[in-house]
């Protein structure tokens, strides 16, 4: 192949058909009112493709029994390929070994895991934990709880006006009392990339793990663990177009051994006795009970499915959709975007002169748009900007130019209706 | 879809231009209202006479416009009424946001029937709910109020708002 004919390959593979991945998804087809549906809450769940209600149909239709326990057919079937699964997500962030995947309902879960099982056993008193204003509630709460129980220290990172950390505070924070960091890869509330492996670099120096918040980041961008080094890294399933009810938690092996576990119960032991019982090897010890196994299983497909499309080819698309949103939203005279990082995702978190979020989201619902307004789980955020709340149109994928348009039409109906 | 009509002119213009939106000197009642799922909050200072009678009666606070020109319309229409009058509206304002009265029912809550369309929009029946909720605790001596509080009797719980 010569160099002229190579270069030719690689524009038409990145050539990327938005018309056609949009009709992997039947949602998208959606009318609400007569006005055709415009999904722009992605950052809060993504939509699901046909191959992977497919999968799990498939599964409750011809495969379906609990897994790990008996030696008949449908067992043994649920049990391989919800194992399968754990290996896809390993192989989708290069994880080292597949038990360094445990199973989650979520991001939530497994932070909450880890503030249990890390956290109750190797944090106390005098300790400190060091997070950053741009954390979702869900990797604040867990840690105040052990906090207030262990009268453990928390230490936050600020930000910039831009909405980027300011790492040289970041670097201030750290003293011998440093126990653990956790950090969002990507704010959910105005899309932020942090530069967490440099974050981690630092943090491993001063012999502290880190704990990495992926919800906002995964469906983005390729994840790669053992380059970032984290110790921990989480995200979730309906995010990723999966189901709900399913996540990972990446743990380190020999962290995730050390821990304590988080819940008692079936799967998660070797032997029980009411005199003494054995906890399982990982990934078990952390999966007690009978998992959400179809969702698992969607899970793995979803990973198939943005596989597939190549996550390098789906952040450039992205990037392309945010930055011709940024310059049409600009354009508006009386907005005021919230979160301006040099790196960001597709993440338009905005605010209309005059006009309430709440309001914004309800014209805008009558045109079909789905944005989400509040204070998306992240108040920190919202109180260094000094607003109660902000919109968010966060995009994905399967979002087209031609949907940019339709909300900017749509931003400057609602500034009408309010003149 | 009832929806549509909810923004018209009539709260447009209470959320431009509300009534009695201010402080009050001489409040003997005030509460502040929350609601924390959207951060909106306001107080509301009231004068009540000896012989339980709203002489006067404020708002303030941070909040979209359907908050907004409900508390404004609700002032204007509690003005001068008794506090048993009030309570009357408050209830009737709740049950007609949750689809439990009917415009064309009895009431007393003349062109407050306006906000009828909140009833297709779960999210938005605590906005328009909030100032009324707040009455109801300033009259009653009670200082804060939440939309989320399990004690509070405005509380709309999971599946009734429907």
């Amino acid at each position: 192949m010569t160099p002229i004919e190579s270069s030719l390959r690689s524009s038409e593979t990145s050539m990327f058909n938005v018309e056609q991945i949009r009709s992997d998804f039947p949602i998208l087809k959606l009318k609400i009112d007569d006005k055709q549906l415009v999904y722009f809450d992605n950052a809060a769940s993504s939509q699901m493709p046909k191959v992977v209600m497919d999968r799990m149909l498939r599964y409750q239709t011809m495969e379906h029994a609990n897994i790990n326990r008996a030696v008949h057919y449908l067992s043994e079937t649920a049990t391989a390929e919800y194992e399968k699964s754990r290996h896809k997500l390993k192989n989708f962030i290069n994880a080292n070994e597949d038990r360094e995947i445990i199973f989650t309902s979520g991001t939530t879960d497994a932070i909450n895991l880890v503030a249990h099982s890390y956290g109750r056993k190797f944090i106390s008193s005098g300790d400190e934990i060091i997070l950053t204003v741009l954390e979702h509630h869900s990797n604040i709460v867990p840690w105040q709880m052990l906090a207030k129980e262990n009268g453990v220290k928390i230490r936050v990172v600020p930000i910039n006006d831009a909405g980027e950390l300011l790492i040289d505070e970041y670097k201030k924070l750290f003293n011998k009392n440093t126990k653990l960091v956790g950090v969002t890869h990507v704010s959910n509330a105005i899309g932020t990339i942090n530069p967490i492996k440099k974050m981690i670099k630092f943090a491993h120096a001063h012999g502290v793990p880190v704990l990495v918040d992926g919800a906002q980041a995964a469906p983005h961008m390729k994840i790669d663990v053992q380059e970032l080094n984290c110790d921990f890294y989480t995200f979730s399933g309906h995010k990723l177009c999966g189901p709900t009810g399913i996540g990972i938690l990446y743990g380190k092996a020999n962290q995730l051994n050390r821990m304590k576990p988080f819940k008692g119960g079936g799967d998660m032991i070797t032997s029980v006795t009411f005199e003494k019982t054995i906890y399982n090897t990982i990934p078990h010890k952390f999966e007690a009970g009978t998992p959400p196994i179809a969702a698992a299983i969607g899970f793995g497909a979803a990973i198939d499915y943005l596989s597939s499309i190549d996550l390098s080819t789906i952040e450039a698309y992205e990037q392309s959709l945010i930055n011709y949103a940024t310059e049409q939203i600009n354009n508006i005279p009386g907005i005021r975007i919230i979160g301006s990082a040099a790196e960001k995702v597709a993440v338009l978190s905005f605010s209309v002169d005059g006009v309430h979020p709440h309001d914004i989201g309800t014209l805008l619902n009558q045109e079909g748009i789905a944005v989400r307004t509040g204070h998306h789980c992240a108040q920190p955020v919202m109180q260094h900007f000094k607003v109660p709340a902000t919109t968010r149109a966060s995009f994905s994928f399967y979002n087209s130019m031609a949907e940019i348009d339709t909300l900017i039409t749509g931003i400057q109906k609602v500034q009408k209706v309010f003149l | 879809m009832i929806t549509k009509s909810l923004y018209q002119e009539v709260i447009l213009d209470h959320n431009r231009n509300p009534r009695n939106y201010g402080s009050l000197d001489n409040a003997n009642r005030s509460a502040e209202g929350h609601n924390p799922l959207c951060g909106d909050h306001l107080s509301i200072k009231i004068n009540l006479s000896e012989n339980l009678i709203i002489d006067s009666i404020t708002f303030q606070g941070e909040s979209c416009a359907i908050c907004k020109a409900s508390a404004s319309m609700m002032t204007a229409n509690v003005k001068g009424k008794t506090q048993a009058d009030a309570e009357t509206m408050i209830k009737e304002f709740r049950d007609m946001a949750v689809g439990q009265l009917e415009p064309d029912d009895d009431h007393h809550l003349g062109r407050l029937t306006v906000f009828v369309g909140v009833r297709d929009l779960p999210t938005r029946v605590k906005c328009a709910i909030l100032p009324w909720h707040t009455l109801h605790a300033a009259l009653n001596s009670i200082t804060t109020t939440s939309t989320e509080a399990d004690d509070d009797p405005m509380h709309i719980s999971i599946g009734n708002a429907s």
